[in-house]
Order: C-alpha cells, then structure tokens, then sequence
C-alpha cells in the first residue's frame, strides 16, 4: 500500500513537473521584430506555458476590431497579482499590439479590448505576475479581411 | 470626435469587485499604410481616488475607436478618472463617482 502511494505520488509529482516546468521559447517560428519584442517584455526570465484564458475567435471577419479577452489565474492580492499583460501579433507590419498594466485594486485578472490583425496568425500573450514570473499563451486566429489599413 | 464614454455602475456596495467599460472615438491612425499622417493615442490611465488602478499602453496593433473592459474593487465611495493621452501629448478625460453604502 506505502509502495503504491508512493509511487502514484512521485508518478503525479513528474507529471505536474512537466506541466508547469517553465519551457524554452518556440523563437524559431517568429520574425526577428517579433522575436526582439517578446525578449525584450521577457527580459531574461522563465516562460511558464499557460495559467492564462486567451478568448479570441477562430476565424475574424474583420481584422481591423478583432475581440480579445484575457483571464488570468491569479487570487489578485497585494503578495500575488497580475502587474502587466503584453500582447504581440505575429505577422503584423509591427508586433506590438498594447500591454496593460494592472495592480490588486482590480480584484480580478480579467480584461478585454479589441486588436488589429493584418492576416491569419498567432496572436501571443504574456502575463507578468508581481513575484516576476512570466505565462504565456498563444492562439491562431484565422483572418477573412485584414485590418492594418490604418 | 474623440468622445470618451464610459459605463460606470451608481453605486456598488462595499467590497465589490465592479465591470468599467470604456469606449473613445479614435481613428489609431498608424501611418505604417496609409498616406495619411500618424495619429495614435498613448495611453489610457484610470484612476480610483487618485491612485492608478489600470492602464492601458497603445501600440499598433490596438484598433479603432479604442474599447476597454476591466475590473476594480471598490471598498468606499469613489472618485473615478480616465484619462487618454495622444501621442501629440493632448489629453481627453472623463470622471465619475460609484457610490457605496
């Protein structure tokens, strides 16, 4: 029965390991300005994949007001919060799209706005927690009409 | 042009955790694809009895007619400021209280 514990929890223990290990950057598929602007938020830290609820459609019609909606775990209190959120286009003629800045008072890690894209891509987004860690998550949205004719 | 608006609850009550909604008539003119000169607004900065409580920082991917939604914790009546800075420098505001008790 100990045995069996025992080896279900180290079994368990691995497999959350993997799941929130920070990861190495998938750089190889972005573009320089991209790849520049992400390292740049980054600043050197782990990237921990996921922990962030990216909502964005599948296919845009419109890229020039594309809905994006950002939840992040987070209990948002003075010792552990949300304090900026970064968001990047891939295959925009300029990969920032805006950060925003949050602190306790919001109660909730929780924001929405609308975004340009030019053309079907990844749109990634980062979350800074208040201890420096960094998560990431990314999601492909397919674009009928591109928007960055402004 | 550039009219601020924004959703505001009257009042809530103490320790609520609130929607603001923000809305601003803006063209976000990049400049990257078009002949027409760059027009851009900054910044969105919120402020919650003078303290900033959300900001936003304009890059070009923000769109149009820029839309924000957040959330805030209010624990006593208070004053609310929004105010978006244009690259240029130039400022539109908005304020509002929420009431609580």
């Amino acid at each position: 029965m100990t045995i069996h514990r025992r080896a279900f929890l180290s079994a368990s223990a691995a497999f959350v390991a993997l799941a929130i290990s920070p990861k190495p950057f998938a750089w190889a598929d972005l573009d320089d300005e991209v790849a520049a602007a992400i390292r740049a938020a980054i600043d050197g830290r782990d990237v921990t994949e996921g922990g962030i609820d990216l909502d964005l459609p599948d296919i845009a019609a419109n890229g020039a007001s594309v809905p994006l909606g950002v939840i992040v775990e987070s209990p948002m209190t003075a010792d552990d919060h949300v304090r900026a959120i970064h968001v990047f286009a891939t295959r925009n003629p300029s990969p920032g799209i805006g950060v925003f800045h949050l602190s306790p008072a919001n109660g909730r890690a929780e924001v929405s706005t609308r975004i340009r894209l030019a053309e079907d891509q990844e749109v990634i987004v980062l979350a800074e927690l208040s201890d420096g860690t960094l998560l990431r998550q990314s999601a492909f949205v397919e674009v009928s009409v591109g928007g960055c004719t402004t | 042009m550039s009219r601020p608006r924004v959703r505001l609850p009257r009042s809530a009550s103490a320790g609520e955790v609130i929607e603001i909604r923000t809305l601003i008539d803006h063209p976000m003119i990049t400049g990257l694809s078009s002949p027409e000169p760059r027009d851009m607004l900054e910044r969105l900065e919120v402020r919650m009895n003078g303290e900033p409580v959300f900001t936003y920082d304009f890059d070009n991917g923000s769109s149009a007619n820029p839309y924000h939604v957040f959330f805030v914790r209010i624990e006593e009546t208070s004053d609310f400021s929004f105010v978006w800075t244009h690259e240029d420098g130039g400022e539109f505001s908005f304020e509002g209280q929420v009431s609580v008790g």
